[in-house]
């Protein structure tokens, strides 16, 4: 049923330029691979999604590492999107040093990127959707899934002006969100009232009332087809986000909400309803196991990529990565009936093979020039490869820690386990840019505090369990919370309260006492009053006073059980 | 770039607030015993069948101090069936009694929305009393979360 034909032709092809030999330039990857591998396809059907999530802002190409572990439990366990490194080349019959291999897990990362080079670019994925539109004029829908408005410098000092007036420029037909609500509500609704087309949350309600705060569903014909998108934007946005900037509005996963906009579609003779949702991939299984009648569910949130669709009795799931790396295109045969085949494919954002497109280039352009100077500046250079991604910690972030730890003189530090943020190659110069890809936010202030052993543990098991609750509805997606200067052992499996064990104080090597305090500093609180001075100002003085940056991973934590 | 000396750095760090948010959110599930007293009390010890009545709570809570509930008791609502009773317990709070809420046959609809506080991490739960003296119940677990870290 699922044709991945197409895109394994594109994958065979560059095996068979590239074999196993020596690295190439990126120069070479643009002779070798065309646009036409990466774009061609088959129309097929009568219905064309088009799903772009999480660019986080991410206006300029980027490095991204996937994770080399991304552990799954419940049912979960074992199963896509849980798969890193060979696991995940096993399982979707992917060469090891080829193109997909390189785009989609972190073996090799180093070593493909100087052969393969950077992905995304809104030109290039302007150049996408032109392609798509040109062969599919009237059967396509653009659908974003949110994370938009945030993760870059402009986008902060634009209040996410130019991430809306980029998107506008590629013509989405709907959008859901999540970060977009850091901007605060009085922002958040003079944007959505300005955009020309959906934003939608069948999940947001005013909380005084109860009443709907966005419009839930929007209907659209394509190809003959109704079809009905249903908007979910994240969950937990008033829990791992500030609720104080979103005071009115209450989120929720709503199960029952979606049972009824499904229902209401149908009953309006949608013959393809779509959920357009930022739950997060483990939390969207769920709600294909029990909401029936959802054809297709376009999942975001989690930031997984995924080469083929998971079905989950009649509906499929599609996982289409982040910060702009890949475009999902599925086409689909819908009639009156409802589905009856599909095609596939999950296009890589190859920078140096996917043509720029003018317009967009120039756009972007446009929206960066008052903030160029600034956004060039260089505060330092890396001396390893810097990443993010992975359950426990990333060197970005024990970069992030080590900063905490010295320039707020603290004991042990916390940074948050975001999973949005390029990484840097070694020796690469850090740029204002560059730091601000990985910590650019409404609520920065790095604070510096007193916690007992005890409250440390507390925040870990909390963390820990939405992270590893077995019940992905109890799950809020993002990774563990990072720490520096404090090692733990942790057992995915047990639970909340009992997954934390042996924390350590690194410096001395000594168990962390639960009743004695210790000073902490870390950022990204969701209290209103916390104080401290921005985490960038933070990074950037660190930075000055340690360059080339020589970032030690934390060895400190280890896994368990799994 | 703001110049941090150390002497700001400490200076700031008298006056963060951020340990203010950090509620103890682990707590066993199970029901206090002075929960398990009030179901006792108001089925008068006779047992209790799951289903017929159906809860609806956020699955994480937003503000633990104002959570949102709605329940639904199936039943025709006629002279000869209908619901009596439906109380609200909250598993794990200090004093676990909530509401009770009263019909008749003429409510046509047995069903409320109310706002409860929950202290921590517990089952609420929901026990009915229909006309025919039988009694049904349901519970879910609503979590109450630090918070601050997804993304």
């Amino acid at each position: 049923m699922i044709s991945r034909r197409e895109f394994m032709q594109a994958a065979a092809a560059l095996a068979a330029i590239y074999g196993t030999t020596t690295p190439m330039g990126s120069l070479n990857a643009k002779q070798k691979i065309t646009e036409d591998d990466l774009l061609g396809m088959k129309p097929f059907g009568n219905v064309t999604l088009a799903h772009l999530t999480d660019v986080h802002a991410q206006l300029m190409p980027v490095w991204f590492r996937e994770p080399s572990i991304n552990l799954g439990v419940g049912e979960a366990e074992g199963k896509p999107p849980h798969l890193t490194g060979e696991d995940f080349l096993k399982r979707y019959n992917i060469e090891a040093g080829s193109a997909e291999a390189y785009a989609l897990q972190s073996k090799d990362f180093l070593k493909l990127a100087k052969q393969y080079g950077q992905m995304g670019g809104m030109d290039r994925i302007a150049t996408v959707l032109k392609h798509i539109r040109a062969e599919r004029p009237n059967n396509t829908l653009f659908l974003d899934g949110g994370d938009t408005w945030h993760g870059s410098y402009t986008a902060l000092q634009t209040k996410g002006a130019d991430m809306v007036e980029v998107m506008n420029a590629l013509k989405p037909d709907a959008m859901t969100g999540h970060w977009e609500f850091t901007l605060g509500e009085e922002r958040v609704q003079e944007i959505v009232d300005s955009l020309p087309f959906a934003f939608l949350g069948a999940n947001i309600f005013n909380n005084e009332w109860e009443e709907p705060a966005f419009d839930a569903v929007k209907m659209f014909e394509r190809g003959g087809a109704k079809i009905a998108v249903i908007g979910q934007a994240f969950p937990y946005t008033p829990i791992a986000n500030p609720r104080w900037m979103i005071p009115n509005w209450s989120f929720g996963i709503r199960e029952d909400e979606i049972k009824k906009q499904v229902q209401s579609a149908r009953d309006k003779g949608a013959n393809l309803v779509v959920l357009l949702s930022h739950n997060g991939f483990d939390v969207d299984r769920k709600v294909a196991s029990r909401v029936k009648g959802i054809d297709v569910i376009l999942c975001g949130h989690t930031h997984d990529a995924m080469p083929e669709p998971l079905k989950v009795g009649n509906t499929l799931l599609v996982a289409s990565g982040s910060n702009g790396k890949f475009i999902s295109r599925l086409d689909l045969d819908v009639d009156k009936s409802g589905v009856k085949g599909f095609k596939f494919r999950l296009i890589p954002i190859f920078s140096d093979v996917i043509s720029q497109d003018k317009d967009m280039t120039a756009l972007v352009n446009k929206v960066r020039a008052p903030y160029e100077k600034e956004l060039n500046r260089v505060v330092g250079q890396a001396d390893g490869l810097l990443y993010r991604r992975g359950n426990f910690n990333g060197t970005v972030d024990d970069l992030i820690c080590d900063a905490l730890l010295e320039e707020r003189d603290a004991e042990i530090a916390l940074s948050p386990g975001f999973r949005w943020g390029p990484s840097l190659l070694p020796g690469q110069k850090i740029t204002v840019e560059d730091i601000h890809n990985v910590c650019a936010m409404t609520y920065p202030a790095a604070y510096r505090t007193n916690m007992t052993g005890q409250q440390l543990k507390d925040i870990f098991e909390d963390v820990a369990d939405n992270l590893f609750n077995p019940d992905p509805y109890y799950q809020q997606g993002g990774d563990m919370v990072r720490v520096g200067g404090l090692g733990y052992t942790i057992n995915p499996k047990k639970k909340i309260g009992e997954r934390i064990t042996n924390m350590t104080e690194l410096k001395t090597n000594k168990p962390i006492d639960l009743k004695k305090e210790y000073v902490v500093a870390g950022w990204a609180s969701v209290n209103k009053d916390t104080k401290g001075p921005a985490i960038w100002d933070v990074i950037e003085k660190y930075l000055t006073n340690h360059t080339p940056v020589q970032v030690k991973a934390n060895d400190g934590i280890k896994v368990v059980g799994m | 770039m703001k110049d941090l000396s150390r002497r700001d750095v400490l200076a700031l760090g008298t006056t963060a607030a951020a340990a203010a948010l950090f509620v103890n959110p682990l707590a066993a599930h199970a029901e206090t015993d002075l929960a398990k007293d009030l179901i006792k009390k108001f089925t008068g010890g006779k047992n209790a069948a799951e289903g017929k009545i159906k809860l609806e709570m956020p699955e994480i809570a937003e503000n633990g101090n104002t959570v949102p509930l709605s329940f639904t008791v199936e039943s025709p609502m006629t002279k000869k069936d209908y619901v009596k009773r439906v109380i609200i317990i909250a598993g794990g709070n200090p004093r676990p009694e909530v509401a009770t809420f009263n019909f008749s046959h003429l409510s046509g609809v047995a069903k409320a929305s109310s706002r409860m506080r929950l202290a921590k991490t517990q089952n609420v739960i929901a026990v009915a009393e229909l006309s025919d003296g039988s009694f049904h119940m349901t519970k879910t677990e609503v979590k109450v979360t630090i918070g601050g870290c997804g993304g």
